[in-house]
């Protein structure tokens, strides 16, 4: 048969489908830096405790305010600490904690969501309520409330943050499941006698994998902008753990005559957001799923 | 009225593959379309049909490109002009009607408002004139009281009043030339052939050039003075459309005709093998070569090339015509099939209602459904062993919804679906055991949405051998390929994905899946309408196979009378949820008694020139089952008085043994036949 030959594919390993999609993310220019500055900034955050060049935490009075130099790249800041240092190590517990956090709110919204959206009727109306009404309180007062309770450790920040990123993955992952579940081969499970744990397993999701994982990568640089803003006020990871965004909230005041203590964890936190993002889009396209849908011309 | 309105010039459309090829959709098509003419574009789904008929208004879809060639319109160019040269020829001088009226419409304004916009756009009425100009338009296409129909919203008219709406919309501009892509496809029967009634009707009376596109030659016959047959983005043969109907010279033709079932004549049609080439995958020869029954080594090498015969009007692409000449269309055989069904019952339906009605509260506490008069009422039917019993209807007759409740995927209201003469099977999933699920299996309308496009073929058949009988490992592969071969496919389609497949092989695999169960019943929903005609006649042949050699019984489910006549022992007819007559097919096709198996069946279109739909009752649709008497007193032509219109009518049995459901005596009802 000629057709043969057109429809050579065939099942491909997780590896090559991998493989093949970082590649069509790549083929775009958005898509390569996004990816660019993601893998630098994950290499950055493997390797910085050991380039480190000087201690993160020794405070040296004599060393206060430095600029930029051969010894301290990015200056020292107002405790003399080195800069440079704390920007790579802060890095590395962004991307730490709010990975983890992404992973948990992948996981709880999206399968709250897919159960939701397969068993529809009152449980459904039920839990989207709830849900709704979370989304309902500002997230920063209560993170603020469980951190000031609990403690500000990464064992709570990293569940609280997935519980409050994961909200509207819910709803992502019920949209998505609605639109297989009146597919006719969920009909065809069910009166084959399924039951709803093989449904969801073999029939669901990997029909909703695609939408929830770019969902979860978008709510990644949320939450990344989310735990700096933490940090920010006073909330995050407590000192003298290097952070960007108590880096910032401290060197803010002395800006104008201490720039650079200020300017390089800005530079980090916006390029891993923007890298991240942009990683995202591209991810989003190369499966296929066009998130800024527009009407045929 | 030779004069040529539209002039298509070596036209070439394709796009550029992702390799950088050149992958051409239309090769070099030419023709011209006269004045006043009306001209059909027949193909199967691919064949660039549509793509043809888009171009005739200077519409090239996205993605694709214009290669070369014109397509002329009052000698300008329509692929070349400016978008707002093209704004003054579209709506004015060529018109579209779409497939889908219902989607065409805007769906929050009123329908003299969009008529009115048409209006305003294309002509130069004022505003008393427009007024009157609606409403002579909805009188030209024959809706009821224009001045209430002009204030409806979309959603509140029918399916075949949208598309008559669409049709005045489209002659608002008084063009010179219709596109119609196909217009008829979701109708049901009985509208199908109203509408087609009144284009034709239209086209005699405004002498407006029309183009209609369809993959149904049944409709085509009834409307085209010509015919283009198209395969694979190539002309394959033009004509008058009686020779092309009588007489098909080209091989495609002639199998495609061959392989429509026909009213007359029972058992199965002989089937095409094969499946249109994709795009780009013919490198030299012709592209009918894989298919034809009369290729040769010429064929082979060199592509045909349109010819022109002038002792019979006709072109055609083909080296062999010559051989088909003589042969006559008369000549469809038929693998008649034998009623192999058992005496033994094997499902029994006895007083089934089904309601789709909200439970209010009352009933949702003590777990019933009150309805009084239910989508479904009082389906008494008896499925023998081995037999093929077909529900036929118009949409909305509840044929869908009964084979839901057999499945249990839909409560019934009342009444007792039995199983084997003596296993009453529930209508709600949960209540049933894993043998009860096995033995019913569906297959359903579209495999598109029935397998799941991320499980690869093997995944999908496994699933039911899994479940059902826990096999593992090497078995279980070995009972996949054994299945994959029973329906006609290798062993190497194990590793694909639905999308890699054709819809025939597609539909295939789910018939695979189906009988991995090893089911006593089988259910098919409209299993052969989301299949070209030629796909069609093949997958029907495996199921009657299938049926013989399993002993299956199935319930055949589907609008299209011809293929249910082809494929079933027994017909049952539903009209609104309650059935009209239930007999062997033979009979309630050849003398059907009840007014609406005669309504539905007159509507049929045939491939033939010579045979004119019937056009009995109206096309009204009711939106509900009338809660007294007869179910299709509403739209009877033979109403005897107020007893149909009180009393549900009784069963009354014809000597043949067809069971009929009417007030009128039986002699009385055959006397009065066509």
């Amino acid at each position: 048969m000629k057709l043969d030959n057109i429809y050579k594919e065939e099942k491909k390993s997780a590896f090559a489908k991998l493989s093949e999609i970082i590649i069509t993310m790549a083929s775009r220019p958005s898509g390569l830096i996004g990816l660019s500055i993601l893998v630098f900034h994950i290499i950055l955050a493997f390797i910085s405790p050991y380039i480190a060049p000087h201690d993160f935490k020794a405070i040296d009075p004599t060393l206060m305010l430095q600029a930029p130099s051969a010894e301290y790249w990015f200056g020292t800041d107002d405790l003399g600490r080195d800069v440079f240092t704390r920007t790579i190590l802060g890095g590395r517990t962004a991307l730490t904690i709010t990975f983890f956090g992404s992973l948990i709110a992948l996981l709880w919204g999206g399968l709250l969501g897919i159960f939701c959206g397969l068993v529809g009727g009152k449980i459904d109306d039920v839990v989207m309520r709830i849900v709704d009404a979370f989304l309902s309180i500002p997230w920063i007062l209560a993170m603020l409330l469980i951190v000031s309770l609990l403690g500000t450790s990464t064992e709570v920040l990293i569940p609280a943050l997935g519980f409050f990123y994961g909200k509207g993955i819910v709803r992502v992952a019920r949209a998505a499941t609605h639109d297989v579940i009146a597919k006719d081969f969920i009909v065809s499970a069910r009166a084959r006698g399924h039951s709803n744990f093989s449904i969801i397993w073999n029939e669901i999701i990997p029909n909703v994998r695609d939408a929830i994982l770019v969902e979860g990568a978008m709510r990644w640089s949320w939450m990344l902008l989310g735990f700096s803003s933490l940090s920010f006020l006073g909330f995050g990871v407590s000192p003298p753990t290097p952070d960007w965004g108590l880096m910032i909230s401290n060197a803010r005041g002395l800006m104008s005559f201490a720039y650079w203590a200020v300017i390089a964890p800005i530079v980090g936190l916006s390029s891993l957001i923007i890298g991240i993002n942009l990683t995202a889009d591209a991810f989003a396209k190369a499966l296929g799923i066009d998130r800024s849908t527009k009407a045929p011309v | 009225m030779t004069d040529t309105i539209q002039k298509v010039k070596n036209l070439s459309i394709g796009f550029r593959s992702k390799k950088g090829e050149e992958i051409l959709i239309l090769k070099n098509i030419s023709t011209n379309i006269k004045k006043g003419e009306t001209v059909g574009i027949v193909g199967e789904s691919g064949s660039g049909k549509s793509t043809l008929a888009l171009a005739m208004m200077g519409y090239v879809k996205h993605g694709l490109y214009t290669i070369g060639g014109e397509c002329q319109f009052n000698s300008s160019n329509l692929l070349k002009m400016k978008s707002k040269d093209l704004e003054k020829i579209r709506g004015r001088k060529i018109a579209m009607i779409p497939q889908n009226a219902g989607q065409a419409l805007t769906p929050n304004l009123k329908i003299g408002y969009q008529i009115d916009e048409a209006l305003q756009l294309h002509s130069d009425l004022d505003e008393k004139e427009r007024e009157k100009k609606i409403s002579e338009l909805l009188n030209k296409v024959r809706l009821p009281s224009p001045e209430t129909i002009a204030l409806r919203y979309p959603h509140e008219l029918s399916g075949g009043q949208q598309q008559r709406v669409a049709v005045a919309m489209a002659l608002a501009g008084t063009p010179d030339l219709l596109l119609l892509d196909e217009p008829t496809t979701g109708l049901d029967v009985t509208t199908q052939a109203h509408v087609l009634e009144l284009l034709n009707f239209i086209a005699k009376d405004t002498g407006t050039s029309m183009v209609y596109v369809s993959h149904d030659l049944g409709a085509i016959a009834q409307v085209s003075d010509r015919i283009i047959v198209m395969y694979s983005g190539e002309i394959v043969l033009e004509g008058p459309s009686r020779d092309i109907l009588k007489r098909p010279i080209h091989p495609y033709t002639h199998g495609l005709l061959k392989s429509i079932p026909k009213l007359s004549l029972a058992g199965l049609p002989e089937s095409m093998p094969g499946t249109q080439p994709q795009p780009g995958t013919i490198q030299s020869g012709c592209s009918f070569f894989d298919r034809c029954n009369f290729s040769d080594e010429n064929c082979k090498n060199n592509s045909p090339k349109l010819e022109f015969l002038k002792d019979l009007n006709t072109s055609v692409r083909c080296f062999n015509y010559e051989k088909l000449v003589n042969e006559s269309q008369a000549s469809q055989t038929v693998n008649k099939i034998k009623n192999k069904s058992q005496d033994k019952e094997i499902l029994n339906l006895s007083e089934v209602s089904i309601s789709y009605a909200k439970q209010k509260l009352l009933d949702q506490i003590f777990n019933r459904i009150s309805d009084d008069n239910p989508t479904v009422k009082d389906i008494n039917i008896n499925i023998k062993k081995g037999e093929t019993i077909a529900l036929v209807g118009e949409s909305g007759s509840g044929k869908s919804t009964i084979l839901k409740s057999i499945a249990g995927l839909l409560r019934t209201k009342d009444g007792l679906i039995r199983f084997d003469e003596n296993r009453n099977l529930s209508s709600d999933l949960k209540e049933r055991d894993p043998n009860d699920l096995r033995i019913i299996q569906l297959i359903f309308q579209n495999p598109d949405e029935s397998l799941n496009p991320n499980h690869t073929v093997e995944e999908i058949i496994a699933q039911p051998l899994k479940l059902y009988f826990g096999l593992k490992g090497e078995e279980l592969k070995k009972n996949i390929i054994d299945l994959l071969q029973k329906v006609r496919l290798g062993e190497f389609y194990t590793s694909r994905y639905p999308r890699q497949l054709s819809g025939g092989e597609k539909q295939r695999v789910a018939v695979a899946r189906a009988f991995a169960a090893k089911p006593d019943i089988i259910l098919c929903d409209e299993v052969t309408s989301a299949l070209d005609v030629s796909v069609q006649a093949a997958v029907l042949n495996l199921l009657q196979q299938l049926k013989e050699d399993f002993g299956t019984t199935y319930i055949f489910v589907s609008h299209d009378l011809a293929v249910v006549r082809a494929i079933s022992d027994r017909v049952a007819v539903l009209y609104q949820g309650r059935l009209c007559e239930v007999g062997p097919s033979n009979d309630v096709y050849k003398f059907p008694s009840h007014p609406y198996t005669e309504v539905l069946l007159g509507a049929v279109l045939e491939p033939d020139p010579d045979i004119k739909p019937k056009l009995v009752a109206e096309d009204i649709v009711e939106e509900r089952p009338p809660e007294k008497g007869c179910s299709f007193q509403g739209r009877c032509s033979r109403i005897v008085g107020d007893i149909c219109k009180k009393e549900i009518p009784p069963w009354q049995l014809t000597d043949s043994g067809n069971a009929i459901r009417c007030h009128i005596p039986i002699k009385e009802l055959q006397k009065e036949q066509f």
